[in-house]
């Protein structure tokens, strides 16, 4: 009898190498696939997923190891296999789809060159076949110019494009199994949903099996027949895609499933009409000529949070720069409190500056590691209040309360701390400004779902405490969903649709609508924050380069 | 363009600075009338731009003037020296460059075995040293403990060619060490760098084998980065030139340059820098155009 | 004590270096005591072998080759220190403020470092330096500001990925005037780096001034510095005397430990950050 299992995998375990010890990464996982079966892996960052999906390829990156178990793919075993039987496979019968297609082409090749790699090495075909099918293969998922998309370079076509070339290239052997990593998570809310019906599609199509690797419950649901839910290395539950979303048996799943109702009906308070902030008419360029922002109008009440939506390039970070000062407006007004601010940092008084806070997207560029917290936090206290001495350590200790942490973190520095934990530790900065208003800048969007759940509620009742009022940047609408009175939804520098949070978007813009019929959760390295990781670690490597330069 | 700022600031930098070139050469006992006469003849007399001037239309024409300690024209000074200098250079990198990329290629690909701890060891230590250190010890060992070469490279036009090269062959042997302990370690790391791009990771997972991935897929993109490291490490050599010409009493620029920047001969100093200077640049923007040219995403633009 | 403690998990070639670096700062600091002889005495004939009275022989003019090395090791080291210290403090100065700044000063500092990079240094120092003259003076000045293009060049660049940091933007938010941006929340995160730059660039500033020396050009004689003397003793070598070798050796003696320690300090600062 045939087994109508594809992939078979038993008890694996698998090891990463960190300094001298080999600590386990997937600590006994058991999988199994079914042909034509599609299944979900979901979890959140260091779960295991991606290197589980990996080794289904019988591959380990660089210091991990299989030390244990085993993989039998159609009845043959991976794991010590010849490293000749791999590479027979790899490619031809199972296939891989990596996060980032445009690091993943090859910027030297043209696109149906490298598409043809595979079937031509494996001996199924000659490039004029390839090339035919490709352009087949194009068609179908709906790649602009099928015919000539192909002669391009990879760094010619666009980053959704690329995407699907990169789902045509997995599929040039026609497959057994695709492993998709995560290949949706670099991309915009609307790429996204293109590349993921031109995946859903295809595989339909070809009948092939897939392993899809994400940490987006949304993105499985619409995917998947069956959902693993994994957690260090550890398997949480397991079960159909559909029961497990209606009816999820453990608590972790349940949890990282709960669509975030944080918000209760909130009372209202009496500055409720008192507005806070108003932008009126403002535009805005960074080179003089091509306007990044046009004529926007938005004000915001005390003690409320309004929501600004958009796509990366929409300009939401821009509008955020204009009203801090960092970029002066070519036109229009900012009106802080009755007062009109001027365009210019540097002209701002130091009282302006310190009612307007900024909490950033990425908490470890945000803090300075050389300084510890104590420091972090106690600046704004001496520099505005002109508070020094005991006093200064008490309101620290205070501040940190309120952002529940223990007082002990003063003395530590920011790398010592979570990603969680270093979002409070921003936030505890701009709150010992005693801000009126604090401008959030994708705030959740670098930290894992339940974290970042955390530090949304940590907001709600700071506000509902302080009275203080929020200008949420971002493109996820759940977050969108939990913590906003008001919508904003801005595309290529203008609003386009705005709405109360309960009543929903007055013109039912396409990109609200897609943004929210898909759920994206915490899309995690969009928007400005990702330029920003050229960390000390990568100045010592360019340093390290200087070194072996010569000396002239 | 960089040429003429360079020149500008050859001619300034040598002129401008304090330090009286006519007291220098006639020393301090020099009476006032034969400094006034020895500074019309040179024509220090006239303002610096019509100096400056003259000075350049006569190296537009080949004209350098003429050397203050001897009197002959500098033209005839340089030309057969320049032939030596080029000739010792180019004999050390048609050596030092395939040998240098080999290795680096060899020692990326078997990183941290044992070949590459013990090259990386060798070449750290040669990047340490002095170039005159490498030198002495090349002497010692070969031209004074064993006698096969000679400790002096003195050349000249009528050498057939085979006595030449056993003239340099220690001279090159040392500029070959320095340059090719540079150039290996920054062409290792240039294809360590392209070997942990996800391309290659992707290439591994289409199952291709390692010998097309290495040809196919890494060595068109460590073009670039190795091509601009050859270029760099030769406009090192152009400089690197002159303290081996002096320890080998070789007969060339870089020792003409010495020479005369201890007998303050300033014209001599003037030219000589020049076409060091316009060696080294031309090098330097020959490395820009060509990894420009070998770059892909350059190449084709979008 | 966390010294101690860093300096026990060091590894070997590290421990190397550093003992190298220390005799070396020990030899220089102490010369007059353990040095036998005075610094430009001659005590005997050309080229002794070495002896109990020579421990490494004596030089071209008999003067004892221990004496003048240690003497040596004081001149060499103290010009290269002072030279790296001076074309530091202009390099990371401009370099800061190229960045900080940004706009025109950024422009008109960056251009000016581009042409004098675009020309090779030992050339444009053997030009200069034909002209000021060679005192030490000078030679500091001269090499600090040509040395200093390429620290600008590094404090630059590495003040800029700094700089789009968003802490940096963030004490900018809160209205920090330039100083305090430089001093609390650039030069901290620049420092690793930039310890590690001055190690390698005083080897370099040391073997260039041991270049110009052995060229003649440097440090001028009687002073006792070790790429004069490898000069002075050249002639020595064709007779079979390896005088010339032990300056060299020297030199190459202490830019290796720096190196060693420079390599294990840019290993142990990588590794911190993940």
């Amino acid at each position: 009898m045939q087994n109508p299992h594809i992939l078979v995998i038993k008890q694996l375990v698998i090891e990463g190498q960190s300094g001298s010890q080999w600590t386990p990464i997937v600590k006994g996982i058991d999988l199994t696939l079914k042909k034509g079966e599609v299944l979900g892996l979901i979890g959140e960052s260091g779960a295991g997923k991606s290197t589980l999906g990996l080794a289904a390829m019988g591959y380990t990156q660089q210091g991990c190891r299989i030390s244990s178990g085993s993989i039998q793919f159609n009845g043959m075993e991976l794991v010590g296999a010849l490293k000749s039987d791999l590479r027979r496979l790899r490619g031809n019968r199972i296939a891989y789809v990596a996060q980032s297609a445009a690091a993943s082409f090859n910027p030297a090749h043209r696109l149906i060159k490298q598409y043809a790699e595979a079937p031509i090495q494996h001996g199924l075909m000659g490039f004029a076949e390839a090339e035919q099918k490709a352009v087949d293969i194009y068609r179908q998922l709906l790649l602009p110019d099928p015919e000539n998309i192909g002669y391009r370079y990879p760094h010619q076509v666009s980053g959704g494009q690329l995407q699907r070339a990169m789902v045509a290239m997995a599929m040039a052997c026609q497959p057994d199994i695709i492993v998709f990593d995560e290949p949706t998570t670099a991309l915009d809310v609307t790429t996204q949903i293109e590349v993921l019906a031109a995946i859903k599609q295809i595989t339909r199509e070809y009948n092939t099996a897939a392993i899809y690797i994400t940490h987006d419950l949304a993105v499985v649901a619409q995917l998947a027949d069956r959902i693993m839910v994994l957690r260090h290395g550890n398997l949480v539950e397991e079960s159909d895609a559909r029961e497990m979303l209606a009816d999820p048996k453990e608590d972790y799943t349940r949890q990282l499933l709960s669509v975030r109702t944080l918000r209760d009906g909130k009372a209202l308070s009496i500055f409720d009409r008192d507005v806070i902030l108003e932008v009126e008419n403002a535009s805005a360029s960074y080179n003089g000529s091509d306007m990044v922002l046009e004529e926007i109008d938005l004000s915001i009440k005390r003690g409320r949070t309004i929501a600004l939506v958009g796509e990366s390039g929409s300009g939401k970070s821009t509008l955020a720069r204009v009203i801090t000062g960092l970029l002066p407006p070519s036109q229009g007004r900012i009106i802080f409190d009755g007062q009109e601010l001027p365009g210019k940092l540097a002209d701002r008084d130091r009282e302006t500056l310190r009612r307007m806070q900024m909490i950033y997207q990425m908490p470890d560029t945000a803090l300075n590691p050389r300084q510890r917290i104590s420091k972090i936090i106690g600046r704004p206290i001496s520099f505005y209040a002109d508070i020094n001495g005991r006093e200064k350590d008490v309101r620290i200790k205070e501040l940190l309360d309120m952002v529940e942490l223990p007082a002990t973190y003063m003395d530590r520095y920011p790398s010592e701390l979570s990603g969680g934990e270093k979002q409070r530790i921003c936030i505890a900065r701009a709150l010992a400004a005693e801000p009126d208003l604090i401008i959030c800048d994708e705030v959740t969007s670098a930290l894992d779902q339940l974290v970042a759940e955390g530090v949304l509620q940590l907001l709600q009742r700071l506000q509902a405490e302080l009275g203080v009022s929020y200008l949420f940047i971002t493109h996820d609408l759940a977050t969108v969903k939990a913590i906003a009175d008001e919508i904003i939804v801005m595309l290529n520098g203008r609003i386009v649709d705005a709405g109360s949070a309960r009543c929903g978007l007055r013109n039912h813009c396409p990109i609200g609508q897609g943004a929210a019929s898909t759920l994206i959760i915490g899309v995690g390295l969009n928007g400005r924050g990702k330029n920003k990781l050229p960390h000390l670690a990568c100045l010592l490597t360019r340093l390290r380069r200087c070194v072996n330069g010569p000396i002239q | 363009m960089t040429l003429f700022i360079i020149s500008i600031l050859i001619f300034v930098g040598v002129e401008a600075l304090p330090g009286d070139l006519t007291e220098a050469v006639l020393g301090q006992s020099a009476t006032p009338e034969t400094v006034a006469a020895f500074r019309k003849e040179l024509k220090l007399d006239l303002p610096p731009h019509i100096r400056y001037l003259s000075w350049l239309g006569g190296i537009v024409r080949g004209e350098f003037g003429n050397s203050l300690a001897n009197g002959r024209p500098i033209a005839d000074l340089i030309g057969w020296r320049i032939g030596n200098s080029l000739f010792l250079a180019a004999t050390t990198a048609a050596i030092a460059v395939p040998l240098s990329i080999l290795l680096g290629i060899v020692a990326a690909l078997y990183r941290n075995s044992f070949f590459d701890r013990a090259i990386s060891m060798v070449t750290l230590s040669t990047i340490s040293f002095p170039e005159f250190f490498v030198a002495y010890i090349l002497i010692a060992l070969l031209s004074v403990q064993l006698i096969i070469f000679p400790s002096i490279s003195n050349i000249n036009a009528q050498m057939p060619f085979l006595e030449k090269i056993h003239a340099i062959v220690l001279p090159c042997l040392t500029l070959t060490l320095v340059v090719v302990a540079h150039m290996m370690r920054q062409t290792r790391a240039a294809i360590i760098n392209i070997l942990a791009s996800p391309f290659i990771e992707m290439a591994k997972l289409k199952g291709l084998k390692k010998t097309r991935i290495v040809i196919f897929h890494a060595f068109p993109n460590a073009l670039s980065p190795v091509i601009n490291v050859v270029a760099v490490n030769l406009a090192y050599l152009v400089a690197g030139v002159v303290i081996v010409e002096v320890v080998f009493v070789f007969p060339g620029l870089g020792q003409l340059l010495v020479d005369s920047v201890s007998k303050r001969d300033i014209p001599v100093v003037q030219a000589s820098g020049l076409i060091f200077a316009s060696v080294y640049i031309t090098l330097n923007l020959l490395a820009d155009m060509l990894s420009i040219i070998s770059n892909p995403r350059l190449r084709n633009p979008k | 004590m966390a010294f101690f403690k860093l300096l026990r998990s060091s590894p070997l070639s590290a421990r190397i270096g550093l003992a190298i670096v220390l005799i070396n700062i020990a030899a220089a600091i102490l010369a007059p005591v353990i040095s036998p002889y005075g610094e430009t005495e001659i005590v005997g004939d050309v080229w002794v072998s070495p002896s109990p009275d020579h421990y490494l022989g004596t030089d071209h003019l008999g003067r004892d080759l221990f004496t003048r090395l240690v003497y040596g090791a004081r001149n060499t080291i103290a010009i290269a220190f002072v030279t790296t210290v001076l074309s530091f403090m202009v390099g990371a100065l401009c370099g800061f403020f190229a960045a900080t700044l940004g706009g025109w000063t950024d422009l008109s500092l960056s251009r000016g470092v581009d042409i004098i990079m675009a020309f090779p240094t030992l050339i444009f120092a053997l030009m200069v330096l034909s002209v000021v003259g060679t005192s030490i003076t000078s030679l500091i000045i001269v090499i600090a500001l040509l040395d200093s293009t390429r620290v600008f060049r590094l404090s630059r660049a590495v003040a800029m990925d700094i700089e789009i940091m968003e802490f940096v933007e963030a004490a900018r938010l809160r209205g920090e005037g330039t100083w305090w941006l430089m001093r609390h929340e650039i030069l901290p995160n620049a420092m690793p780096p930039l310890v590690a730059e001055f190690g390698l660039r005083f080897c370099f500033v040391f073997l260039f001034i041991a270049a110009l020396s052995f060229l003649g050009l440097g440090i001028q004689p009687p002073t006792a510095d070790w790429g004069s003397m490898v000069m002075e003793n050249a002639g020595a070598i064709t007779f079979g005397i390896f005088t010339p070798l032990v300056p060299a050796g020297a030199i190459a003696f202490l830019t290796v430990g720096v190196n060693l320690i420079v390599d294990w300090f840019l290993h142990l600062a990588s590794g911190l950050e993940d």
